[in-house]
């Protein structure tokens, strides 16, 4: 009882020191970023092996949190308060988690709007391929099978397998990747994944080449690998409706240092990179999971008949109105104005009766007038805003509207 | 009652010589004393009226009852709060959400401003008193003023004898006390008063054929119409009235004064009330007014060409000519108006009143309220009691000194019976005719028995009969001599007569206490030891919601239970009892009637956030919405055709248990109302999952819920709440949570259901 007991009053001690920092850095819709992040490591060896990663993420004002995923004080919530604002699960083979963490602790921390990176390979477990599926991603069942690729591979001197695998088809979007080029191709060993066609919120952020599939390297193929070609996905993405955002690898390796210092040769081109595209990767895509690119808020929703600056209580059928709201991107340390000519309005009443797209100043505000249509109801002031990448805006804002 | 009354102050006058020689010294002739004698029976019964109405406050408490009253309550608290021209601009967005209720086009203020006005008098007169209690007692003093309006009207109709027993028997009459206790906030409340008053105010009118007493009945029938939607019973009665004067051949002067001064003047007075605008020129139901308003007129000319003719030959070409020549012109012009769409061809509530099969093929809606049933012989005995044997004598009482005013009562009788026998609810409308006839019945008896015992035995008035005289009694009847025992026989049917009227008062006494001074917003049961329960869970649930759900959460419920969420949760709601939308109120049916995710799509478009269902099956109350819950298929089956009744019912059978048809067991009603049902024992000796309402074990106890949870269910289970969880796609809320699990499961939920 006593050896119970004291690391758990330990523990609380923690929490107690810990907490104070928290209140000040824990996540708020005014400072989207998280601060505070769970690494569950499978062996703390990866904390050197992985330590370029990890110490990007520290230098960008991360508080990383190191466990060993069998430790029997893991605990991501308190008192129905999360600890932590993010989970990287870099524990491929754990059957099961230490302390109180389970599958439906982490299912729950995602659906609470916090953020999630998850890496497996070959050796996945089942607790992480469930996880897994449950985002939307399906790793290939069988577990011997890797990505092969004969045509694409990166050329190496040891191996003769064709597992590393120099990937460059990336998705096209500068809200994910940065607006910079991914310069080199970048390296991957590890397992296969698809995409359950069900979910409409996963995305293929690098995938194979047409020539890739999965299967064992060591045995003979016998029947036709169950996923090959671009249907295999390597690095996918969620970004789930409370604008969680989660990250799914087959391969914990992309994160080694050895890969992110790695000169790469794609096979059949001459062309050697000094060095893989994985950090540079690696490093934009865990700035969009952590919320310090695409993050959109919108304030200030303004609506009032046109000369007038109150809101009134309600409307007159064919009054005419101003309609404004400010739109502003998280640039990872301050609220920016966000620019698009594509924001648009509805006056909705179980239908849209009127839809709008906003002008904007340049400078967030987007703004519009129209007359009130001829029909007397509750109606709603509607902005749907989803883009790729971005975090949906998803406003409405309700209103009596009568003779 | 009356009776009781009556015969009292006569005896006293001998029984107490104090009393006799005070009233001699008070030097009182014998047209004062009746004067004397009129007024306090007029002013106890006056008293009787407002005071039998009082059993509901004295259960329970005084509240609000039942589902439009609180509609009522609420507006007029806006009305007093806000003042005339706020609550005639009032758009409620708090109902039929989104569409909202333009209050003040929809509805009869009459009762309303009629409370608000009483409450500024007494806040004026510096009574503070809540407007609550006003609304719970406006009814009441309402049937009160209708017992002096239901004397005139007697007295006018045959003498103040049987206007006195008219007053008696409205004051207790069931059939009026059922929509006038305390607390019974409704229009029908004031609309009887108004109804009968504008009666009264025409046959005085045609009676007299004085301008005055027409221009009244015209006053008197805009408030009827600013009151309630019956008056299109009123607008329909007189001019059959007329008709039927004209085709007797009893045309006359001051019949023309009453019916066109009545008829212009209401006509205008009543397109002051904005519900009912122009519907006097332009819908079908009114026709029949304006079609005898120009009768009336061509009555009028041949009148005069025929005084200028002055040649019963000529006269009778020129008759045939013009009455062929209107006639065909006023089809013309109702075939023109009709066809043209200016005239509304008549509503379905018309139909179904002339026609009672109709509604139940056509208008579900209509059909689904059970005081639109047709009337069971039951409830007439039970509303009326004696008055039922009663009516008829006094229509052949009525029948025998025919007049201008008894022709009046015989048809408003007549026609409102049957009315009454189509819908429970117009008993309503055909009790102050009743009463007045069965008055006409009883006074009529009671005076010539009076007459026959007084004129044998005028020198000893000793006898149960001397006192009933409620008029001087006269001695001009002189009773055939050659019949002995004519006095006993008359002692004899006094006696009954006097029974009756004593089984009548304890009946009425009975009924009301007894079965309509029930809230039924408040249920009470009998405990097994014969004492009261009292269930209250209908407020529980809406103060609950009131005070743990956002301000503008939206509530679905069936629409029975629209007003009141409204009025006592504050909160708004999708349909009410104003059901003037049918395709909203079947799109909650249908969403009741469907599985748990298609219903879950239609709330979402709804914006629904809180489910609310009434449920029995615990305490055993009969009227919970699974019993309600084929109507509500009915109704969502009328305009959406997924819904099909048979897919509900086992070989046309309604029934919940295991035999019961497999999307009746997995709709959303049935699972919202059993949800963790199978877990309760309700009864000693049964398995658990005994539904106590239906007496029958439920077919599915293994109840899941996908998309809803459990907010908060009553104490004793009648109404349950359901939290609709936010939305999976898109949605309208800032944080919306992920459920992105739910795909996986959404593919294997379609194949188990």
């Amino acid at each position: 009882m006593a050896g119970l007991k004291s690391p758990a009053l330990y523990f609380f001690l923690l929490n107690l020191i810990s907490l104070l920092p928290l209140l000040a850095f824990s996540f708020s819709p005014d400072h989207p970023t998280d601060r505070r992040i769970l690494v569950l490591l499978d062996d703390l060896s990866l904390k050197s092996s992985h330590s370029l990663f990890f110490s990007s993420l520290q230098s960008r004002g991360f508080d990383l949190d190191f466990k060993l995923a069998n430790d029997p004080a893991i605990a991501v919530k308190r008192y129905g308060e999360y600890l932590y604002d993010g989970l990287i699960l870099f524990s491929p083979s754990t059957e099961r988690f230490g302390g109180s963490l389970d599958m439906g602790g982490v299912l729950e921390f995602v659906d609470s709007g916090h953020d999630l990176i998850l890496a497996a390979d070959s050796n996945a477990s089942d607790l992480i391929r469930n996880i897994a599926a449950e985002c939307g991603v399906d790793f290939d069942e069988d577990p011997s099978a890797v990505v092969i690729d004969h045509t694409s591979y990166a050329v190496s001197e040891t191996e003769g397998e064709h597992t590393l695998i120099a990937a460059d088809d990336f998705i096209q979007s500068d809200v994910i990747l940065g607006s910079k080029k991914i310069e080199a191709p970048v390296l991957f060993e590890g397992i296969a994944h698809s995409l359950n066609p069900e979910n409409s919120l996963v995305l293929k952020i690098l995938s194979a080449s047409s020539s890739s599939y999965s299967a064992n390297p060591t045995s003979k193929l016998s029947s036709p690998p169950s996923l090959s070609g671009t249907a295999i996905s390597l690095v996918s993405v969620v970004q789930a409706r409370n604008n969680a955002r989660i990250m799914v690898s087959g391969s914990l390796e992309m994160f080694s240092n050895r890969l992110f210092r790695s000169g790469v040769q794609k096979s059949g081109s001459s062309h050697k990179y000094g060095k893989s595209g994985n950090e540079q990767f690696i490093t934009e895509l865990s700035k969009w999971i952590f919320h310090e690119r695409g993050h959109l808020k919108a304030v200030h929703v303004k609506h009032n008949k046109v000369g007038e600056t109150e809101e009134p209580p309600i409307y007159r059928i064919n009054d005419d109105l101003d309609f404004s709201v400010e739109v502003f991107e998280w640039s990872g340390s301050s609220w920016v104005p966000y620019v698009a000519n594509d924001v648009q309005v509805q006056f909705y009443m179980m239908s849209p009766y009127v839809l709008k797209t906003l002008s904007t100043n340049q400078k967030g505000l987007y703004h519009t007038s129209f007359k009130v249509p001829d029909v007397y109801g509750v109606f709603q002031f509607k902005v749907e805003y989803q883009r790729l990448g971005y975090t949906s805006l998803s406003l409405a804002k309700q209103f009596p509207c009568a003779y | 009652m009356v009776s009781a009354k009556m015969d009292k102050s006569p005896a006293d006058l001998l029984a107490s010589p104090g009393l006799a020689s005070l009233l001699k010294s008070l030097k009182l002739k014998t047209k004062q004393q009746e004067l004397l004698i009129r007024v306090s029976i007029l002013c106890l019964v006056y008293v009787l009226a407002f005071i039998t109405r009082l059993f509901s406050v004295l259960r329970y408490e005084s509240m609000i009852h039942e589902f439009d009253p609180y509609f009522n309550y609420r507006v007029t608290q806006y009305l007093t709060q806000k003042g005339f021209y706020e609550f005639w601009n009032w758009f409620d967005s708090e109902s039929w959400y989104p569409l909202g209720r333009i209050i003040g086009g929809t509805l009869y203020p009459g009762l309303m401003v009629t409370a608000a006005l009483i409450y500024w008098i007494l806040r004026f007169l510096r009574f503070a008193v809540h407007i609550r209690e006003v609304c719970v007692l406006t009814a009441p003093f309402f049937a009160s003023n209708t017992t002096l309006v239901a004397y005139f009207f007697g007295k006018e109709l045959w003498d103040s004898g049987a206007g006195l027993v008219a007053a008696a028997l409205i004051a207790i009459c069931p059939g009026y006390i059922s929509r006038s206790v305390a607390g019974s906030y409704d229009n029908e409340g004031v609309a009887i008063f108004a109804l009968l008053l504008t009666f009264y105010l025409f046959v005085k009118a045609v009676n007299t054929g004085s301008l005055a007493w027409a221009l009244a009945s015209a006053f008197g029938y805009f408030y009827m119409v600013s009151a309630w939607g019956g008056y299109v019973f009123i607008i329909n009665l007189i001019p059959l009235y007329v008709l039927v004067l004209l085709i007797t051949g009893r045309y006359s002067m001051r019949l023309y004064v009453a019916y066109n001064s009545m008829y212009v003047l209401g006509m205008l007075l009543a397109m002051q009330i904005r519900f009912v605008g122009f519907q006097h020129v332009q819908s079908g139901e009114h026709m029949a007014a304006m079609g005898v308003f120009f009768l009336m007129q061509v009555f009028y000319f041949l009148d005069w060409v025929k005084y200028l003719l002055n040649d019963p030959k000529k006269f009778h070409t020129f008759l045939r000519i013009t009455v062929t020549s209107a006639v065909g012109l006023g089809v013309i012009a109702l075939g023109v108006g009709t066809a043209s769409g200016y005239i509304s061809p008549w509503t379905g509530r018309f139909y179904s009143l002339l026609d009672p099969t109709y509604a139940k093929d056509h208008i579900p809606i209509i059909a689904s309220v059970s005081e639109h049933q047709p009337t069971a012989w039951s409830s007439f005995m039970f509303d009326f009691h004696i008055l039922l044997l009663l009516f008829p004598a006094g229509l052949y009482f009525c029948f025998k000194r025919l007049s201008d005013a008894t022709i009046f009562i015989v048809m408003y009788g007549l026609t409102s019976m049957y009315f009454a026998g189509v819908m429970v609810r117009l008993i309503l409308v055909a009790t102050p005719a009743v009463c007045l006839i069965s008055a006409i019945a009883v006074s009529a008896t009671i005076k010539n028995l009076t007459q026959l015992v007084r004129a044998k035995s005028k020198p000893s008035p000793v006898g149960p009969g001397k006192g009933t005289s409620s008029t001087k009694a006269s001695s001009k009847g002189s009773p055939d001599q050659s019949m002995p025992f004519q006095k006993n026989g008359a002692i004899a049917l006094l006696l009954g007569v006097f029974y009756l009227l004593t089984r009548y008062a304890v009946h009425c006494t009975w009924v009301t206490s007894e079965a309509y001074s029930s809230p039924s917003i408040v249920l009470a049961a009998r405990g097994a030891h014969g004492n009261r329960v009292i269930f209250d869970d209908y407020r529980e649930a809406y103060f609950w919601l009131r005070q743990n759900t956002p301000p503008d959460a939206k509530v679905m419920s069936w629409w029975d239970y629209g007003y009141q969420i409204t009025a006592m949760g504050n909160r708004t709601v999708i349909v009410d009892n104003n059901t003037w939308n049918n395709t909203h109120i079947a799109t909650v049916g249908r969403a009741m009637s469907s599985y748990e995710d298609e219903a879950y799509e239609i709330m979402r478009s709804l914006d629904v956030d809180y489910v609310l269902v009434v449920f029995g099956g615990v305490t055993g109350y009969s009227s919970d919405d699974i019993n309600k819950f084929l109507w509500m298929v009915r109704i969502g089956g009328g305009v959406f055709p997924v819904i099909k009744e048979p897919d509900y019912l086992v070989n046309g059978e309604y029934r919940v248990d295991k035999g019961a048809a497999p999307k009746m067991l997995n709709c959303l009603m049935y699972k919202l109302s059993y949800y963790r049902f199978g877990e309760l024992t309700t009864e000693y000796g049964k398995p658990p999952g005994y539904d106590r309402a239906r007496g029958v074990e439920i077919g599915n106890k293994d109840i899941k819920l996908e998309h809803l949870e459990e907010a908060f269910t009553t104490s004793n289970w009648i109404i349950r709440i359901y939290k609709v969880k936010p939305q999976i796609i898109g949605g309208d809320q800032l944080t919306l949570s992920l459920a992105l699990r739910d795909y996986t499961c959404y593919g294997s939920a379609e194949f188990m259901a």
